[in-house]
């Protein structure tokens, strides 16, 4: 079959060109405007200051607040949604007649908007009138109600719990799939032989899953790090800087103080961080569609 | 007396814990549906009434009546539709390209592809909004619809290409070698065996530009206001109506759901791509 060399190409040309301006443009100037002294409602005095944002942004004590969220965030997150997430696969591959109903009812949270997460949360933690207070009230396990969105103590927590909530069901199904690939045979083996539950989940499962479980982790921590709308429903970022995370910071200070330059320079900041995992996951990806 | 034992033991050790995982999932989401179906009184009760004393639809006849809700439920609709169209009409033909030649930078252009589909979106909103700003999209649907194409092209091609490549390359060089041209070929043969893969691409976008809020609040405004930011405004402008935000919060959430559990067991294998085999 005869295929002209720029065929491919004619194919590529509107998806290319479409990405090259909604996304490529964008990210370049970000990285131009990050040099700069860009504030919006001073649009005629818009200065050059080389890295002078990032000299900044090291000595800025809200950065590095925000960039430690990040990481308790980012790392509760995925880890609890990563265990909840591997606990339902377990249960949910073993047969029981009502599993498909389970199967579909547990990938609900995961179809939701965040927005209408963040308010379904905020409601239940209501002070006043929540239910999370109601059910802790009547099991005795608080003295009164408990204003989990506005302590400092609490709240990135009570935050990461609506994202784990919303993020379980996405490790559940992809654990799931991969529990699926692996031939039964070779658990029926293994139990003849008499390993114990553990025992064969040790030695035939986890094998046959860590590939699966890494890429999904690698993707999730990317997802994660980046989220802010969940937050910025919930808390906006406070009680003061509590719920700061590296992406809410670099969006308030663009959005509401209009800082355009300091603003990409930590949205910069964030992407390079990121794509240290994006890479690992990106080579990973490749190898698979390559093969 | 063994099969009741083990009947009893599946039961603690496997269908009680699946019990337990899906109240965990549904709970919050039935919460929400509880309260949106309370009279105002119940809701602002404490000690916290579980079921609805006397269940009513009024929040939801509030919203039809006294709110914007209805116009930005077509909004919503417009910008899902529209980017769902975009997203498929650009990826479509690239996703064949990626599957069915080899040619120089194939490799490459790929991994872009999969790399802008994990930028921040703080990396591209501000520049987008200035952008749109100056080209006077701002506050009008393409505006929205071409902040979303910014996910959703990236992730349709990938998606498309695996599934593309599920289907045997010999199928459309017999067409081509009984003397069909290449549109014929892809429109005839291609685009039908590939229908599937692309309704269920197609119904992610949807449910992804549905749900989304970042770019849909920079980008819109008085005209446009896609649900979830018209959702979010009601929490300033109505001093926290509970059972208004929970009607609104139902009826956005119930769409997406039924549409979600028909594509998710095709989302694994795209999502991870190809790491998981579906």
């Amino acid at each position: 079959m005869i295929v002209r060399p720029h065929t491919p190409y004619l194919f590529l040309a509107p998806a290319l060109l479409a990405t090259a301006a909604i996304v490529l443009y964008p990210v370049a100037s970000t990285m131009w405007m990050s040099l700069q002294d860009f504030v919006l409602f001073r649009p005629h005095d818009i200065k050059f200051v080389g890295l002078g944002n990032f000299a900044r942004l090291a000595a800025d004590e809200v950065f590095w607040i925000s960039l430690g969220n990040s990481l308790v965030w980012i790392g509760l997150a995925v880890g609890l949604q990563f265990a909840l997430g591997l606990a339902t696969a377990l249960v949910l591959n073993e047969s029981f007649f009502w599993r498909s109903l389970a199967r579909a009812a547990v990938v609900v949270p995961w179809a939701l908007p965040s927005v209408i997460i963040g308010l379904m949360f905020t409601w239940i933690y209501d002070y006043n009138l929540g239910v999370l207070n109601d059910l802790l009230l009547r099991l005795g396990l608080v003295d009164g109600p408990v204003a989990w969105l506005a302590r400092p103590d609490t709240a990135l927590l009570a935050v990461v719990a609506a994202l784990v909530w919303q993020g379980f069901p996405f490790f559940a199904v992809v654990i799931l799939a991969g529990l699926q690939a692996i031939p039964n045979d070779l658990q029926e083996a293994a139990e003849i032989d008499g390993a114990t539950r553990w025992q064969r989940f040790r030695h035939v499962v986890w094998p046959g899953l860590a590939g699966v479980i890494l890429t999904a982790l690698l993707l999730r921590t990317i997802w994660v790090a980046n989220s802010l709308d969940i937050i910025l429903v919930m808390t906006g970022g406070g009680p003061g800087y509590a719920t700061h995370t590296l992406p809410l910071y670099a969006f308030l200070r663009a959005y509401s103080g209009m800082e355009f330059g300091y603003g990409s320079a930590l949205a910069v900041v964030l992407t390079l961080c990121l794509m240290a995992v994006a890479a690992v996951y990106v080579r990973r990806t490749m190898r698979e569609a390559f093969r | 007396m063994i099969d009741r034992r083990t009947r009893l033991r599946r039961l603690a050790e496997i269908e009680l814990p699946a019990a337990l995982l899906v109240c965990v999932a549904l709970a919050p989401y039935a919460w929400m549906v509880l309260t949106s179906i309370k009279p105002t009184v119940e809701i602002a009760r404490f000690p916290v009434v579980y079921l609805p004393d006397a269940p009513t639809l009024s929040h939801y006849a509030d919203l039809f009546a006294r709110t914007t809700f209805p116009d930005n439920l077509l909004d919503s609709l417009l910008v899902a539709v529209s980017a769902c169209a975009l997203g498929l009409g650009l990826s479509v033909p690239a996703a064949y390209a990626f599957s069915r030649f080899g040619f120089v930078g194939r490799r490459f252009l790929m991994t872009q592809f999969l790399t802008i589909n994990m930028f921040p979106i703080v990396l591209m909103i501000i520049p987008l909004f200035v952008a749109m700003r100056a080209l006077g999209l701002l506050d009008t649907v393409l505006g929205v619809v071409l902040g979303h194409a910014t996910f959703a092209i990236p992730f349709a091609i990938w998606m498309l290409t695996s599934y593309l490549n599920g289907i045997p390359r010999e199928l459309d060089e017999a067409a081509m070698v009984d003397g069909a041209t290449r549109l014929q070929t892809i429109v005839r043969i291609l685009l039908p065996l590939a229908a599937p893969g692309i309704a269920s691409t197609g119904i992610y976008i949807f449910v992804a530009s549905w749900n989304e809020y970042l770019f849909a609040m920079m980008l819109s405004g008085q005209n446009v206001r896609t649900v979830t930011v018209a959702l979010q405004l009601f929490i300033g402008e109505y001093t926290i109506q509970w059972g208004l935000l929970t009607a609104g919060g139902t009826l956005v959430a119930l769409p997406v759901t039924v549409l979600f559990l028909f594509v998710q067991r095709h989302l694994v294998g795209g999502l991870t791509a190809g790491a998981v085999k579906s």
